[in-house]
């Protein structure tokens, strides 16, 4: 094999990937959205039928139109569901950079001897369901859960508080869930970051503060911004722990679809509620890559 | 602006690789009543069990290039950086301009610190950099983009100033950081291995650099290097240091030529260090000398010794090198000579070392220039050659 071949080969398996898995999904979802929901299995009209001939094709494109689109924008319940959504995904990942930074800070400056085993204990949830994980929380935030005893054996309440089923729960559930996700990218920036750099900045007139400010937070800008996609990408999404920690009242697009999926069956305006979430989040996605590419190019000269 | 010396700084006195003494610093060591700008006294520094350094005093005069020099983790690092304030004595203080301080964080110290590693902001631009220093001291903006531009116009980077420091070479960044640690004209810069990323040719240029900006600016400069090459070209003086005891301090000539103990001799330079048995005093051509004699010779050796030395001491004659002539032929002048063997040369172009072996077993290493060409050489391996030095050429040292 000439090295022209195996060089298109290793950039094309990739992409092939891609095609395959991403792509040819996204089409199939696609079309889906632009179908009409009706009772047959699959539950929607038309489908591609290529035993037909060409009038058979051109009848099925004469088919495809975008009412479920309209639908969406039409009944306020998945605009609500967005923006909520959103809102959820925003303070998570304010609430997952501040308790993740001091996190990743306090291990960047650890004994050298101690991060294995300090990377360890964040990376250690995963070893466990994430189901399993979203589900002991129940455990913990139920009226006469772990919580409640402690604090009221504490003697600091006297009523339970009521945490379960409210968005108090669902943002405890995403920031736990996804707060390894913001520790890794920021520890990593910081872990690099050369200790002289504070000394040259408290010699040249900081104090600890101004120099954190002017140095440690602008140097540790690549792996925050890519800590705050990491948890708000996955966290508008999120479907399990508004389910199982949220209350009626919790609107997150990931039940939204859930419901529309599975209770309603119209498999055309749950499409068309995840094609919409896919564009809201290409764009952010598209944003970071950018970012991403910058800071490494800086990093290769 | 710049606080510039009211001594007129010397032009171009460095070309032997030697500052001439007195010109920038009026050799304010050896007066009774200069007042130092730094003065360590009895300090000590501890880390754990280990002492970093050892029960130091040194003294420091305004306007002078000073270098600690040792062998690395000889504590000389750590005595910059307990004068920067990054480490606190363990024991001892440390005076700057009279007052201890001690009790002044590293922010509020008028000393700046030119660090090993540069240590430039990667996500600030080379005016930044510079300007970062001016900016926490609360000048104004005009007064911050004016000094900012003096500083780059010292270090000759005018046309690098949007530059960020990946963008520039090691040379570079060298100037930039040299110009930050600068900018807020510091009492005292100290720096730290400040060329010892830099390459053997444009470490070279960059120390003679070093010198004029320090010359022009009349700041007191510490330098901590592990080069003696480097310390010798540009201090005043140097302080030579082991194992976090300060060794010898001196002119970089007093060091070279009159080395106090066998770790300075030794770690300056290249040496000989050859076992002598004391015989007594004697004076040659009116200076002080000892007579001294080598195992496995009959005849008499002199030198100049840095103490007096009793008869039948065992000492060690230090002599370098260069100060030793070979010869196929005994030379009745000289004041000492002793015959030997060609065990091997060592050609490095300019010069040749002749490593002769003595009838003791011993080698000593006689350094000739090559004037002629290396066809031409009259000495071949294994050749009985003669060799020679003069009475002051060689020092005792006692062991």
């Amino acid at each position: 094999m000439s090295g022209k071949w195996r060089m298109l080969t290793l950039i094309g398996a990739p992409y092939l990937w891609l095609l395959l898995f991403f792509l040819a999904p996204f089409v199939i979802v696609l079309k889906i959205a632009l179908s009409d929901t009706a009772i047959s299995i699959p539950p929607y009209t038309p489908q591609f039928d290529l035993s037909g001939g060409w009038p058979a094709i051109s009848d099925f494109f004469s088919n495809l139109d975008f009412e479920n689109f309209k639908w969406l924008i039409d009944d306020s319940l998945y605009i609500n569901s967005y923006i909520s959504s959103l809102t959820i995904a925003f303070f998570s990942t304010l609430l997952a950079l501040l308790v993740g930074f001091p996190f990743a800070y306090a291990m960047a400056r650890a004994p050298d001897n101690w991060r294995p085993l300090l990377l360890m204990l964040v990376i250690l949830p995963f070893w466990t369901s994430f189901l399993i994980r979203v589900y002991s929380w129940i455990g913990i935030l139920k009226t006469e859960g772990l919580l409640n005893q402690l604090l009221m054996w504490l003697g600091i309440i006297d009523q339970p508080l009521i945490i379960m089923n409210t968005n108090t729960a669902v943002y405890i559930g995403i920031v736990y869930s996804y707060l390894p996700f913001m520790i890794l990218p920021i520890y990593s920036t910081l872990e690099k970051m050369d200790e002289s750099l504070l000394e040259a900045a408290i010699d040249l007139g900081c104090n600890r503060i101004s120099a954190f400010w002017l140095v440690t937070v602008p140097l540790a800008l690549p792996g925050i911004i890519a800590g705050c996609f990491l948890v708000f990408i996955p966290a508008v999404g999120e479907f399990v722990i508004p389910d199982l920690l949220g209350g009626t009242q919790t609107l997150m697009i990931g039940k939204t679809l859930w419901k529309e999926f599975f209770s309603n069956r119209d498999w055309p305006v749950a499409s068309a509620v995840a094609i919409v979430l896919l564009l809201l989040l290409v764009v952010p996605i598209l944003i970071f890559q950018r970012l991403l590419e910058r800071q490494q190019e800086a990093e290769a000269r | 602006m710049v606080a510039t010396s009211d001594k007129t700084p010397a032009k171009g006195t460095i070309g032997s690789g030697n500052r001439k003494p007195g010109e920038s610093t009026s050799q304010a060591w050896l007066k009774e009543d200069s007042v130092p700008i730094v003065e360590f006294r009895d300090v000590t520094k501890r880390f754990g069990d280990f002492t970093a350094v050892d029960n130091v005093s040194l003294k420091v005069y305004p306007g002078e290039f000073f270098a600690l020099l040792g062998p690395s983790g000889c504590g000389k690092s750590t005595l910059l950086r307990m004068l920067a304030g990054f480490e606190t004595p363990t024991s001892g203080t440390i005076l700057l301009d009279g007052k201890d301080i001690a009790s002044t964080p590293p922010n509020l110290r008028p000393v700046n610190m030119m660090f090993q590693s540069y240590a430039l902001f990667p996500h600030l631009t080379v005016a930044q950099n510079i300007a970062f220093g001016l900016k926490r001291a609360g000048m104004q903006k005009g007064a911050v983009e004016e000094r900012t531009r003096e500083m780059l116009r010292l270090v000759k980077m005018e046309q690098f100033s949007g530059r960020k420091p990946h963008q520039m070479s090691g040379g570079q960044r060298q100037r930039v950081a040299l110009a930050r640690s600068l900018a807020r004209n510091p009492k005292l810069l100290l720096l730290d291995e400040p060329l010892g990323a830099l390459d053997a040719k444009l470490r070279e240029s960059t120390q003679f650099e070093l010198v004029n900006i320090q010359e022009k600016l009349g700041t007191t400069f510490i330098i901590v290097t592990h080069d003696q090459e480097e310390a010798m070209t540009v201090a005043t003086r140097i302080g030579v240091m082991n194992h976090g005891v300060l060794a010898q301090v001196d002119t970089p000539a007093d060091i070279y030529e009159n080395p106090k103990s066998r770790f300075v001799a030794d770690f300056i330079g290249d040496v000989n260090l050859i076992a002598a048995k004391v015989g007594g005093a004697r004076k040659v051509d009116g200076e002080d000398c000892i007579h001294f004699t080598v195992d496995g010779y009959k005849q008499d050796f002199v030198a100049r010794s840095a103490e007096p030395l009793a008869k039948g001491t065992e000492a060690y004659l230090a002599i370098r090198p260069e100060k030793i002539t070979i010869s196929k032929s005994k030379d009745t002048q000289a004041a000492n000579q002793i015959e030997g063997t060609v065990d091997d040369i060592a050609y490095v172009g300019n010069l040749s070392t002749y490593h002769v072996r003595l009838a003791n077993g011993s080698v000593i290493k006689a350094q000739e220039a090559n004037r002629r060409r290396i066809s031409n050489r009259q000495i071949t391996w294994e050749d009985k050659v003669w060799l020679s030095w003069t009475a002051g050429g060689g020092l005792l040292l006692a062991n």
